[in-house]
């Protein structure tokens, strides 16, 4: 209990290092913000702007205070629950613009790290169980490409052949099924490849055990030992990966929303960041550590169930 | 180099006589056929990426309306691009950029890792408790977005993307180097060098790096790889380096809006990025193997 509490506390404080990081890196260049409202508020009118305009401005969002007061302000308001900010472009509240794109994001992100995972951990075990063979052998080769690709590349390369070539799947857009194939799979290959490793590793240490032996000599069939002895053993370091590939997951899925129009969190940060509008990239930020940690918090958490031998605090 | 990885033979193996360990990293590195292919492989790229303007055909910048889009031809192998700039031309010097910068991340950030290490590990204490917590707070959030940030906002061009890759990179090179140290700081040829009256810096610079930097150049090793792919990917984005520079991940976002007609801008920027990675990840995977026989090479990161 008490290291939950330790823990809570530590990804508190790790949120809020990332926000206070990013809001100060985005007001390194000074007195730009005035000029950036009144540039996306009057489209084509910002050569005409008065010095009073600017002024006005800057006082109506208290942007000639001193960083650390318009950031413990933020933060104030964040915690308060009156939400974190108002983008300069779409005129709406972050939090509104953050729920709007986070079920696409969820949605890509879950896809793909479920692909990842079945199609990593079962990949891993058959070539555990073909060591040194010549599938084995593929599947190490096709795992050091798996990892060395850009995803982006994979995504294009897909394009290419499934919806420009064989005119099986849509190019781009966000609903159906078929819109979620290309992009979620293009997004799990990095994470498959990853999983498959440290699951083929994994195994072969585990079915060198005693107990995987004698289980042997008891006469138990393949199949039993691996689902009821190995597997259970062999998965925490697998476990262990999955939350390192969280964060390529969430990284990565900031080029294929790019690539595919597919309406989540990672575009809307690129392109709030193409427009400047600062508050949005704060909260896009906000949202993707958040994501990250609590996936981390969860796969700690499991830690637990499946090793009961792990005991926190 | 070489007494750095004998010591570590001989922790690892012990084995007895100091001097010939040096050449049995080089002896293992040569009997292992993945690495010696990695190792001609990287030979031939830095090579390329060194001459790249005496190698490539044509001016890489040089634009030809005429000629643009081309698929791969006698006049130019690998095509053009939709300024009828000739791509051959354009990924060699792009080689250049993509191992330059790279290098200089990794640089600053096992600089960097080092001496925060080294300031943790060594004096312990409250140093310890608050680098320490830094360094788990860097670790703890995707880099790539915080990097993404980082240039976007400070705009784009080669410092910038440097700086943004470094702050994300030394954390990983000061949290191995602050265990190294820790480990080091026990043993007996450090606490003699305490007794005998050296300075800190002295003990630090002459006893604890030389003999702590071995695991840390693995990770520089895998990471020249990493970095070049987050070059990559900043620069699809389009926020990693100016446009008019010939880098891989630009050249690659400039491509994909000619996917349809001509795939080859597509298909052969991603080829050399991918070979790059590829040959990092082997070298990074073989030095590992060697120089920590117990570790079986599985996790990645």
């Amino acid at each position: 209990m008490r290291y939950f509490l330790k823990r809570l506390g530590f990804m508190a404080l790790t949120v809020f290092a990332a926000c206070a990081l990013t809001f100060f890196l985005m007001n390194v260049i000074p007195g730009g913000t005035a000029e950036l409202i009144l540039k996306h508020t009057f489209v084509g009118l910002e050569e005409s702007a008065t010095e009073e305009q600017l002024n006005q401005i800057s006082s109506r969002y208290n942007l000639d205070d001193p960083l650390y007061l318009q950031f413990f302000r933020w933060v104030k308001a964040a915690i308060a629950g009156e939400g974190i900010g108002t983008s300069y472009v779409f005129r709406k509240p972050v939090l509104y613009l953050l729920a709007l794109r986070l079920p696409a994001t969820i949605q890509l992100a879950g896809a793909s790290m479920a692909i990842a995972v079945l199609a990593g951990v079962s990949l891993g075990i058959y070539s555990a169980l073909r060591e040194n063979r010549i599938s084995d052998h593929i599947l190490r080769v096709a795992t050091l490409f798996g990892v060395s690709m850009p995803c982006f590349w994979v995504a294009l390369l897909l394009i290419l052949v499934f919806s420009l070539k064989l005119k099986l799947v849509p190019v781009a857009g966000y609903g159906s099924l078929e819109n979620l194939f290309l992009p979620a799979v293009a997004l799990s290959l990095h994470s498959m490849a990853a999983v498959m490793r440290v699951t083929r590793t994994s195994m072969l240490e585990t079915l060198g055990q005693e107990y995987i032996r004698f289980a042997k000599a008891k006469g138990l069939p393949l199949r039993k030992i691996i689902s009821r002895h190995a597997l259970k053993n062999a998965m925490l370091p697998v476990v262990t990966v999955i939350g390192f590939q969280m964060g390529n997951l969430l990284g990565g899925t900031i080029e294929i929303e790019k690539i595919f129009a597919w309406p989540g969190i990672g575009s809307l940060l690129v392109d709030s960041i193409s427009a400047r509008d600062l508050p949005v990239v704060q909260g896009c930020v906000l949202a993707i550590v958040s994501m990250f940690l609590f996936v981390n918090f969860l796969i700690d958490m499991l830690y637990t169930r499946l090793d009961p031998r792990i005991r926190y605090g | 180099m070489d007494n750095v990885f004998a010591d570590r033979f001989r922790r690892e193996d012990f084995l007895p006589q100091p001097g010939e360990y040096g050449g049995d990293f080089v002896k293992r590195v040569f009997q292992r056929k993945d690495m010696l292919f990695a190792l001609a492989a990287l030979v031939l790229f830095a090579g390329v990426a060194l001459f790249a303007p005496l190698l490539s055909p044509y001016d890489p910048n040089a634009i030809d309306l005429k000629n643009k889009n081309l698929g791969p031809s006698e006049g130019h192998l690998l095509g053009t691009d939709y300024l009828g700039r000739d791509l051959l031309s354009r990924i060699l010097i792009g080689a250049r950029i993509s191992l330059s910068i790279a290098f200089g991340v990794v640089l600053i950030s096992l600089f960097v890792g080092i001496a925060a290490g080294c300031a943790a590990g060594y004096y312990g204490g409250l140093v310890d408790e608050s680098v320490s917590r830094v360094i788990d707070i860097f670790l703890s959030f995707p880099g790539v977005i915080f990097a993404l940030t980082i240039v976007g906002v400070l705009g784009s061009g080669v410092f910038n993307l440097m700086l943004a890759l470094s702050i994300v990179q030394w954390a990983r090179y000061a949290r191995l180097m602050r265990g190294q140290v820790l480990t080091l700081k026990k043993q007996e040829f450090v606490l003699s060098a305490v007794t005998s009256g050296a300075g800190d810096f002295h003990i630090i610079r002459r006893h604890i790096v030389p003999n702590a930097i071995a695991p840390l150049l693995v990770l520089a090793t895998i990471d020249l790889g990493h970095v070049i792919l987050s070059i990559a990917t900043l620069s699809f984005l389009g926020i990693g380096l100016p446009a008019d520079i010939p880098e891989w991940g630009a050249m690659l976002s400039a491509g994909k809006e000619f996917m349809r007609t001509a795939p080859h801008q597509t298909i052969f920027p991603g080829l050399a990025i991918t070979f790059v990675v590829v040959i990092f990840s082997i070298l990074g995977d073989g030095i590992r193997d060697i120089l920590d026989p117990h570790h079986e090479g599985g996790e990645m990161y």
